[in-house]
């Protein structure tokens, strides 16, 4: 078990080992940095693709046909055919685009996408650099996305694109907000931002997920999560049936590949995040490897977002606005008082007192918050005298 | 590592290429731009001095959150005023803004 | 070893020349779009310069207030207030050629007065982390982080009492 637990360090370490008695010393360092570079160039776009055939038969199933099952085993060279296509395709520039801007949006939303995986713990000592800032970084540079995809939008030159570039603007900057602010209970536990300690902090099933404040500030993290990689419910910047594809409307070939790639490594990096932070990382029962706990989060996290594809219809502007700033973030200040006078709070007073006031404090917001629903119509029908 | 008189040498050369702009520059956005960048270039000074001289280490990138923060809060207000103008005048160059002048 | 510290050292020089190419472009591009991307360039180099002197904590959040947040202010402006492809109009006043001279000036003065002061070094290189800047903040410099806040606020009501579009009604 320790064996399969450690099989990825343990291989690392052979390489280098091997490396050692082979090079000069300078190129093993070289090599001791690239090895989880390559690994991740390799794992994130292999990852993409298997996320879009998961994706494809999940929603299948849900809409009560099989999703893709002509090449291969269940339609398993299915994600492969559709790179050649991708790579055969032609590459269209509009006439009039702003050609540097077009050219450059799809390559570097791409590097930020790459980069996060770094900060990632994917097992016990399976990480890239244990950066004592990991969590801000990850924060940071998925910060950076909305100025690619803006840039994408502008360099277009299509209205359907602007419309959707600046709906991912207004969206992202607003669930920023409530994203970073529901992360400030667990970092005033840990009292680090390293990602390997807060993995740590959670030892025995002492998850955040089963405290109070664990729970809401899950939800408001994933909810905000989903928010940011601009799927359904949330996906106006992309809404296919308002603005045709929203800020990808120009690209073909392998630039809209790469907006898809992107997309899909931060579903994936999102849904690694959460399950860090609130369920433990790769903790778990000892009958499975710590990645295998972790992969198994992860892809639970995936498969939640999918069915919310699969059943939720897409949110109006106004409501998408008004969800972030009325609710969403009064909520997550309440969370980080609360997660404070949990903290001084002996044990079972804590829990009580920390559930009746986030309880009153989500039906206070939801009382605020009420839509207006009109009144029942009633009709009346020509025949009814 | 690297002398400090060489990252005192860049971070001059970042100022004054940030100046530059702000003298030269039309576009509101523009000039906004190059003041960015002279907050950029004092803010590296302010790392580089608690690094290598005899001051409180924290010092240094205290201030400097706090002139990045400030630096937000004018791209903030500065932005809000550009679109006012831009609202009432129909013009982002800084020589047509002349309502003031006689 | 010796090679490895080589490389940092030609790494940490090229980020300063990606910076000041980028600062380039931000200030002398015409399309005011471009010279914003070129601004982008500029602040991940200086986040880069951060994070090559240890300060994490200053890059990271350099990364996300600057480049997630201010940049993403002045694009949006840039989109609400020039229409794609002016390129037309000259985005530099007449005072160009005569500043450039002043700069040059400037960056010669700037160089000599940093080459011919003694600096009082330390014999170790100063790293801090997250935490303890945090502590700073609430300890000794509360004060300056209360009157900041003070004017995130203030700045807050202001750019929204300034940008609202329906001030007649």
């Amino acid at each position: 078990m320790e064996i399969v637990d450690q099989i990825f360090v343990i291989a690392k370490a052979g390489i280098v080992n091997w490396a050692e008695a082979l090079f000069p010393d300078w190129t093993v360092v070289l090599i001791s940095i690239l090895i989880p570079i390559v690994a991740f160039t390799i794992f994130g776009p292999v990852t993409m693709m298997y996320l879009t055939w998961l994706e494809r038969k999940l929603l299948g199933r849900i809409q009560n046909r099989y999703g893709p099952n002509r090449v291969g085993k269940f339609g398993l060279l299915q994600p492969i055919a559709d790179g050649i296509k991708m790579f055969t395709k032609e590459d269209i520039v509009p006439e009039g685009a702003d050609k540097i801007a077009h050219l450059l949006a799809p390559l570097l939303i791409v590097v930020p996408a790459l980069l996060i995986f770094a900060v990632l713990p994917f097992g016990r000592n399976m990480i890239a650099i244990d950066l004592n800032i990991g969590l801000l970084f990850f924060l940071a540079l998925s910060s950076t996305t909305t100025v690619f995809i803006f840039t994408a939008a502008w360099g277009s030159r299509n209205k359907f694109s602007l419309l959707g570039g600046m709906r991912s603007v207004a969206q992202m900057v607003s669930y920023e907000i409530p994203f970073v602010l529901s992360v400030v209970p667990v970092l005033l536990m840990v009292g680090s931002f390293s990602t390997v300690q807060i993995v740590e902090a959670q030892q025995n099933y002492h998850w955040f997920l089963f405290t109070p404040w664990g729970v809401v500030g899950f939800l408001i993290f994933f909810l905000c999560g989903v928010a940011e990689v601009n799927r359904t419910p949330f996906d106006l910047p992309e809404a296919e049936s308002e603005i045709v594809a929203g800020f990808h409307t120009e690209y073909s070939g392998m630039k809209f590949a790469l907006f898809y790639m992107a997309e899909f490594m931060n579903t994936f990096t999102i849904s690694a995040l959460v399950a860090t932070v609130y369920l433990g990382g790769w903790q778990g029962p000892g009958f499975l490897p710590s990645w295998g706990w972790f992969l198994i989060k992860t892809y639970a996290l995936i498969i939640v977002m999918m069915w919310f594809r699969g059943t939720f219809p897409r949110l109006r502007v106004d409501q998408l606005m008004g969800f972030a700033w009325k609710f969403l973030l009064p909520l997550s200040l309440l969370n980080i008082v609360i997660a404070s006078l949990w903290y001084y709070l002996a044990a079972p007073m804590n829990y009580v007192l920390g559930t009746i006031l986030l309880l009153m404090g989500i039906f206070l917001l939801y009382g605020i918050n009420r839509p207006e629903i009109p009144k029942k119509r009633k009709y009346r029908y020509a025949y009814a005298d | 590592m690297i002398p400090l008189t060489h990252i005192l040498i860049f971070t001059s050369i970042l100022f004054s290429i940030g100046l530059y702009g702000a003298l030269s520059r039309r576009h509101v956005v523009g000039i906004l731009i190059a003041v960015e960048l002279m907050l950029n270039a004092a803010n590296i000074n302010l790392v580089v001095f608690s690094r290598y001289t005899n001051t409180n280490p924290a010092t240094g990138q205290i201030f400097a959150v706090i002139i990045i923060v400030l630096a937000a809060i004018a791209a903030a207000v500065g932005l809000a005023i550009v679109l006012s103008i831009y609202r009432n005048q129909k013009t982002i160059y800084s020589d047509e803004i002349d309502i003031l002048k006689w | 070893m010796e090679i490895i510290l080589a490389i940092s050292k030609i790494g940490i020089y090229a980020i300063f020349g990606i910076t000041i190419l980028g600062a380039i472009f931000a200030v002398t591009l015409r399309n005011i779009f471009h010279a914003a991307l070129g601004l982008v360039l500029a602040l991940l180099g200086v986040a880069a310069v951060y994070f090559s002197m240890e300060a994490e904590f200053l890059g990271a959040i350099q990364i996300l207030l600057y480049v997630g947040g201010i940049m993403t202010l002045i694009i949006f402006v840039v989109m609400l207030t020039s229409r794609i492809g002016d390129r037309t109009v000259p985005t530099s006043n007449h005072q160009r050629y005569p500043a450039l001279v002043g700069i040059l000036f400037l960056i010669a003065f700037l160089i000599r007065l940093v080459r011919e002061t003694p600096w009082q070094l330390k014999a170790e290189l100063s790293t801090i982390d997250a935490i303890t800047i945090g502590k700073e903040f609430m300890g000794a410099y509360v004060l300056p982080f209360e009157i900041t806040s003070l004017v995130l606020v203030v700045a807050l009501i202001g750019a929204i009492v300034i940008a609202r579009s329906d001030l007649k009604k």
